[in-house]
């Protein structure tokens, strides 16, 4: 496999905000990332520097091999929807798809007009009279039709229904197969998206908290329920992740389980309950801030 | 899908399955890994890694150029296999079950006779 993103101790820095903070991480080609994590987070300021967009205030950036800031070779073959695309005044939906051809060398204009049909987009209405979701297909279009070999779709879809969000998922996947290409997805629908995803990375306050792929992400994690007593001597001192409990019951999710471990659970009364890759992020996201908030209480003591 | 596995195993039974009830008969061609990811909409990735489990495994095997195939023999040796597997994935769950409810092995033999034989 070949990396198309070398990343290695980036910072961003917003006058006394480190946005990124010193991250270090890589993109394998013709793979579906997905970018997640809260509000705020660094997603769109990764994705801003990875595109030559912002300037880094300190690491690098390998892009195809090269620098991206600056340099036409790189991006050319780079397509960035963007939550917010602003478009010229007076522009009908019609106009960004004519002109989308001039800037991606791979565009399909056939692909584009079955794309078009799905979302029912109206082509002839000035682009600011269209509502949020409207809008926000005319980026998925151009970032499905433009089939550029590295692909960021960055919170491709507010104001899409669940119908369109649906149609946007199963065209990428078949578009995809057909033409592997590598695309960056950041979003907060975890759930629908889960299954889409070959590589997770999660970013946290301006820090990377998980690097992995899907497949080792899903494995990572079960929830063990049972009566309190027998859920913590089947625990043992495995880590836990998350504790919930209520009367004599508990849940607790801890890593990952063998079969034949699985089967003593179940051996020992226990039920085990699925954790889903949104449960998961949220549940590691909350223990690397819970970690943060003791080492600011221990720095203040 | 069940979020509790990975997906590839899940995609390694389901492709077993319909070899064990006769959807996929041997010698019949296993659609392609792109048809496999957009229909479970799943990662082809996924699909392929799946899908390799009963490569390795000998249950299907590859034709360079043309795709792949049920091979013959893979429905008798899956079914044995699932026989293997069945008193840890079926029994046990069900006399742990039998066991909370205070279920004796008589009555446990009764309710399988009143359920009737397969």
């Amino acid at each position: 496999m070949t990396t198309i993103i070398e990343v290695s101790n980036l910072t961003k820095n917003f006058g006394k905000l480190a946005a990124v903070d010193n991250v270090s991480f890589s993109i394998e080609e013709n793979t579906i990332c997905g970018l997640l994590g809260r509000n705020g987070a660094g997603k769109t300021t990764l994705m801003q520097l990875l595109t030559g967009q912002q300037f880094a205030t300190s690491g690098d950036i390998n892009v195809f091999g090269q620098s991206p800031v600056e340099n036409a070779s790189v991006l050319q073959n780079i397509s960035f929807i963007k939550e917010s695309q602003r478009y010229p005044e007076d522009f009908r939906a019609k106009h960004v798809f004519k002109s989308a051809p001039w800037f991606f060398a791979n565009w399909d204009a056939d692909f584009a007009e079955r794309l078009i049909a799905d979302f029912r987009l109206p082509l002839d209405r000035k682009i600011k009279k269209l509502s949020r979701g409207q809008l926000s297909s005319i980026g998925v279009i151009v970032g499905l039709a433009s089939r550029a070999p590295l692909t960021f779709f960055d919170e491709p879809y507010l104001g899409l229904d669940a119908v369109a969000r649906q149609i946007f998922y199963d065209r990428l996947l078949e578009d995809y197969a057909e033409h592997p290409r590598t695309i960056v997805l950041s979003t907060h629908l975890i759930d629908e998206v889960a299954n889409l995803l070959e590589h997770v990375i999660v970013i946290d306050d301006g820090q990377i908290i998980i690097d992995e792929t899907a497949d080792e992400l899903r494995g990572s994690a079960t929830a063990v329920v049972g009566p309190s007593g027998a859920v913590d001597a089947f625990i043992g001192n495995r880590e836990v992740l998350h504790r919930d409990g209520i009367g004599g019951l508990a849940s607790v999710t801890i890593a990952g389980l063998t079969s034949t471990e699985r089967a003593d659970a179940a051996a020992s009364g226990l039920e085990l309950s699925p954790v889903s890759l949104q449960q998961l992020i949220i549940r590691r996201t909350n223990l690397t801030e819970l970690g943060g908030n003791e080492k600011e209480i221990e720095a203040r003591a | 899908m069940d979020e509790s596995r990975p997906i590839f195993t899940q995609i390694a039974e389901q492709i077993e399955n319909d070899i064990i009830t006769g959807v996929m008969a041997e010698e019949s061609q296993v659609p392609s890994i792109n048809e496999i990811a957009v229909f479970y909409r799943i990662n082809p990735a996924t699909a392929l890694k799946g899908v390799n489990l009963l490569v390795d495994d000998g249950a299907i095997y590859k034709k360079r150029g043309i795709g792949m195939f049920v091979a013959s023999g893979a429905r008798e040796r899956l079914v044995q296999q699932r026989r293997e597997q069945f008193p840890v994935d079926f029994i046990r769950p069900l006399i742990a079950e039998a066991m909370k409810l205070g279920i004796t092995a008589d009555q446990l033999t009764a309710m399988l006779t009143k359920e009737g034989t397969p």
